[in-house]
């Protein structure tokens, strides 16, 4: 980023002279914009290596029989690519919008703890690279899929498992300082005048997503723990054979699990809030009820853990519990789209790219949101359970849901932290690839899952082949068109593209927009005051 | 059926279908099959109705409100009573869903009362029914042959939908399944009979099914369960009671048993003939029927230095299982005579038993007597 050469304050500007100081300056950094900037960048990395896999995944798929990779590495790579997206992709770069965002929304001059926050990021490349290198060991790398299910991945796991477990342990750790430095920026640094009621959505989003990882992560790291003490002490949390339970192992996992896919979706819901009246030149509607909203889905989030296991033979008395339980959940999630929709109405629209994805995004996730409202439905869930309906219920909240606010997000403040523009025509190009192949991917899949098919395999029935590929047709084409990101990105912070004012967008409203594009590399080291907020 | 047109059309350059393609649940053929089905298609209704308001009005929207249009906002953006209704009627709709499914559930949690029991366990990669009150019990294998997982032979119409051993139940009898896992989580799904059921090791949970239709009915492991996930189908043959009761008698008569005690010594012909077989069903899908393996996780068997040696330790392997490691015990699995004719085949097959190459034990033969002193 040439944030540099604007930076006037004191201890700005690195003197990135020579190629040992440009290193150290990212090291180092303590910086909220440059840690922005680095979980960004690991993401997008993540998110191609993540999609690789997914690629081969599908190549597998393209047609029935044994083709190009063995079950086992398929295995393997279901696992790789579902840690990947989740823990690689999506979290970081929902953090890394948090920091960049967080100070210069709540006018304040950094993160509360700016050295956590550079450890917090450099936790995150090691974790990785201790996962990843499983799959260049000798013996099997992790291939029990995302959720690791004991037994599976104690008794019958690969040695290799013990590196997930410690991967997981850092990937946590560094979730849980990251979370603790954004609830405390945002209860300490805010501006004067900034009140929690005038704070951006998106802030308030990532407040309630904080709390979130704070009270789950612990969890998985427990978890986690457990299976190791399982593999090499002992103990029989999870083995019947020693009094223990392996259905202990899913309460356990999916009281982490379900909040976390509220994890991923929630700062997408705050991007959300900003892009869609930006680009509606009209407030947001009901402003009090989204952030209700958001706190009502936080809680309930705690309490619906059990429908990931109504198959699993949990009493009758928990099915109803947790069915009654996940379909509230539907309630506060329609506040919110009735009020985007409230939001787009009467406004003045146009279709800049950001505001593009943000409505491929209410169509679409709207869509995932009606599958998994039959989800919760548990005698229908008896069928739906562990087939193609759930992946393609999954792929839909997440990548409409959260990919695509990454995107929108992504579109709509390059060019505050570049200062230029990126290429409309491009990001246009982009949109409309992304969203035809995502449904091209993922619409079939509900068929699939319908008509029989289990996920996580390999081979299947000659019934499933045609929509099987379509699917994968779709899988190559929204992989390719990402290509279309990473250029648009490129050429942007490169500087190519045409310069933009402070205010970038005709409608955006916020304090970030009161900065220069981009912004001097400390911003706000004395409190703006807080005249018009949202 | 506009939605299939572009996938018809695609079908025309992709190999052959051979069974009708489906783009929805299959109705079924018990009582439980049909409740869900019709929950099914109550809800997919109504997601259809919110869906046209909600989509409708968004349409609405962008389509009337846009700036090139000349509009200009209008500044409104709260309205509590408009919240509260779009709270409220959601909520209502959620009970008019929550009644229905409630009802169903406490009807499919009622296993009393059955005709007949089954209890389903899964194994790594396999399923073994066990008729409690008639003392039948065999395991149930995928049948679809390597060369047509390889591509090197067409693929059948019930490509890795077809087993050796179905299981087999009456019409129209309450049939009570218990399911449960001898090593790692499996799950029991069969669509048209409305029933998926985890099977966990250690614990036995229920279900029941009471068939209306005769038939066979395919399923298969929902639940990922190692290597071979994908290769353990299911399928229910439902006949009538009738033949069912003439089928028990079959089974009941010529009982599979491990035989532990009877001593018999085989050709080397018959062992091979019936070792490939036995290698086919069970040991190929990991070992491969070339002998190759999957290293690292499912060693080589040829040229493998333990079946070129004297006999003794494969046998101690293929009967105990190798903790740690994804080899079962398949001794409560198979009897005598076919695990002397599968070892026999190992040592044997795919140039094992080159005396110049392996060493003097290479080829040796392993009898049904040698299996019953190891046991």
């Amino acid at each position: 980023m040439n944030s540099i050469e604007h930076a006037v304050d004191q201890h700005a500007p690195y003197n990135s002279q020579g190629f040992f100081s440009k290193v150290t300056r990212w090291i180092f950094t303590t910086n909220h914009k440059d840690i922005g900037t680095l979980y960004l960048w690991l993401s997008l990395i993540m998110f191609f290596v993540g999609g690789a896999m997914a690629l081969l995944i599908r190549a597998e798929l393209f047609q029935p029989g044994a083709r190009i990779i063995s079950p086992e590495i398929f295995n393997q790579m279901t696992t790789f690519h579902g840690l990947i997206m989740v823990f690689g992709v999506i979290m970081p770069a929902m953090v890394g919008l948090a920091n960049w965002q967080i100070p210069m929304m709540i006018g304040a001059p950094d993160m509360a703890l700016p050295r956590l926050n550079n450890w917090s990021f450099w936790i995150l490349p090691f974790a990785f690279a201790l996962l990843v290198s499983t799959l260049f060991m000798s013996g099997p790398a992790p291939n029990f899929g995302w959720t690791f299910y004991a037994p599976l991945s104690t008794t019958y796991g690969p040695k290799s498992t013990d590196f997930m477990i410690f991967s997981i342990h850092l990937l946590g750790l560094s979730s849980i300082l990251g979370a603790i430095n954004i609830i405390a920026t945002i209860f300490n640094l805010r501006a004067p005048g900034m009140t929690f009621m005038k704070m951006p959505i998106f802030v308030w989003s990532w407040l309630i997503t904080a709390f979130l990882l704070l009270a789950v992560m612990p969890v998985l790291a427990g978890v986690v723990t457990m299976m190791l003490a399982d593999r090499h002490f002992g103990t029989s949390f999870f083995n019947a054979a020693g009094g223990g339970d392996p259905i202990l192992f899913q309460h356990v996992f999916w009281f982490f699990g379900h909040p976390e896919v509220y994890i991923l979706i929630m700062p997408a819901f705050g991007v959300m809030s900003e892009v869609i009246p930006t680009f509606s030149r009209k407030k947001i509607f009901g402003y009090k009820f989204m952030i209700y909203a958001i706190s009502v889905i936080a809680f309930l989030s705690l309490l619906v853990w059990a429908h990931h296991m109504f198959t699993s033979g949990i009493p009758l008395v928990s099915e109803l519990f947790f069915m009654y339980a996940t379909m509230l959940i539907a309630v506060p999630t329609g506040v919110k789209i009735f009020n985007w929709v409230a939001t787009i109405y009467k406004g003045s629209v146009t279709f800049e790219t950001p505001m593009l994805f943000a409505i491929a995004f209410l169509f679409l996730f709207t869509l995932g949101g009606f599958s998994g409202l039959m989800l919760s439905i548990v005698p229908a869930d008896y069928q739906y359970q562990d087939t193609y309906f759930v992946v393609a219920h999954f792929h839909y909240v997440l990548i409409p849901g959260s990919v695509y606010a990454i995107m929108a997000a992504i579109y709509y403040w390059l060019p505050k932290w570049t200062g230029h523009r990126y290429n409309e025509r491009l990001g246009q190009w982009h949109f409309w690839l992304t969203v035809i192949s995502t449904n091209l991917t993922f619409f079939p899949m509900h068929f699939l899952g319908l008509a029989g098919m289990p996920r996580r395999i390999p081979d299947y029935a000659l019934q499933f082949a045609d929509f099987n590929m379509i699917a994968t047709i779709g899988a190559f084409i929204f992989g390719f068109s990402q290509l279309l990101f990473l250029i648009n990105i490129v050429r942007t912070v490169r500087g190519k593209g045409p310069h933009v004012s402070n205010q970038v967008w005709e409608g955006a409203h916020g304090l970030e927009w009161t900065l220069p594009s981009p912004p001097p590399y400390h911003t706000f080291s004395s409190p703006p005051t807080i005249d018009e907020c949202k | 059926m506009v939605k299939r047109i572009p996938i018809l059309f695609l079908s025309l350059i992709t190999a052959p279908i051979y069974a009708e393609m489906k783009v929805n649940m299959p109705l079924g053929v018990t009582p439980l099959s049909h409740d869900i089905y019709w929950l099914h298609m109550t809800i997919f209704w109504i997601c259809v109705g919110i869906g046209v308001i909600v989509f409708g009005a968004l349409i609405y929207s962008l389509i009337k409100f846009r700036k090139s249009k000349g509009r200009i906002a209008e500044d409104f953006h709260e309205h509590t009573l408009i919240e509260i209704i779009w709270a409220v009627i959601p909520f209502l709709i959620l009970i008019g869903m929550a009644i229905p499914a409630t009802k169903v559930l406490i009807r499919m949690d009622n296993t009393e009362d059955a005709d007949l029991t089954v209890k389903i366990t899964g194994y790594q990669w396999r399923w073994k029914y066990e008729y409690l009150d008639q003392g039948i019990s065999y395991f149930s294998n995928l049948a679809t042959p390597a060369n047509q997982l390889n591509n090197k032979a067409p693929k059948n119409k019930w490509y890795l939908l077809e087993v050796d051993h179905p299981l087999v139940v009456p019409t129209h009898k309450k049939i009570r399944i218990l399911v449960t896992s001898n090593d790692v989580i499996h799950s029991w799904w069969v669509t048209e009979l409305g029933i998926k059921r985890d099977a966990i090791p250690g614990y036995i949970h229920e279900t029941w099914a009471r068939i209306e239709k005769p038939g066979i009915y395919r399923g298969q492991c929902a639940e990922l369960c190692g290597v071979n996930h994908g290769f353990m189908p299911i399928v229910v043959e439902a006949v009538s009671p009738m033949q069912f009761a003439e089928w028990v008698k079959q089974q009941t008569q010529g009982k599979v048993t491990f035989n532990t005690d009877v001593k018999l010594t085989l050709s080397k012909k018959e062992l091979m003939g019936r070792g490939e077989t036995a290698y086919d069903t069970y040991c190929a899908i990991c070992h491969k029927p070339e002998g190759t393996g999957m290293p690292p996780a499912f060693p080589a068997l040829k040229g493998d230095k333990i079946l070129t040696g004297k006999p003794g330790d494969e046998i101690a392997i293929v009967l105990n299982g190798k903790a740690g490691t994804a080899m079962q015990a398949f001794k409560n699995q198979l009897s005598n005579e076919d695990l002397a004719a599968i070892i026999t085949y190992i040592r044997n097959a795919w140039g094992n038993d080159d005396k110049n190459k392996q060493g003097p034990h290479a080829g040796e033969l392993v009898q049904p007597e040698d299996i019953a002193l190891a046991r």
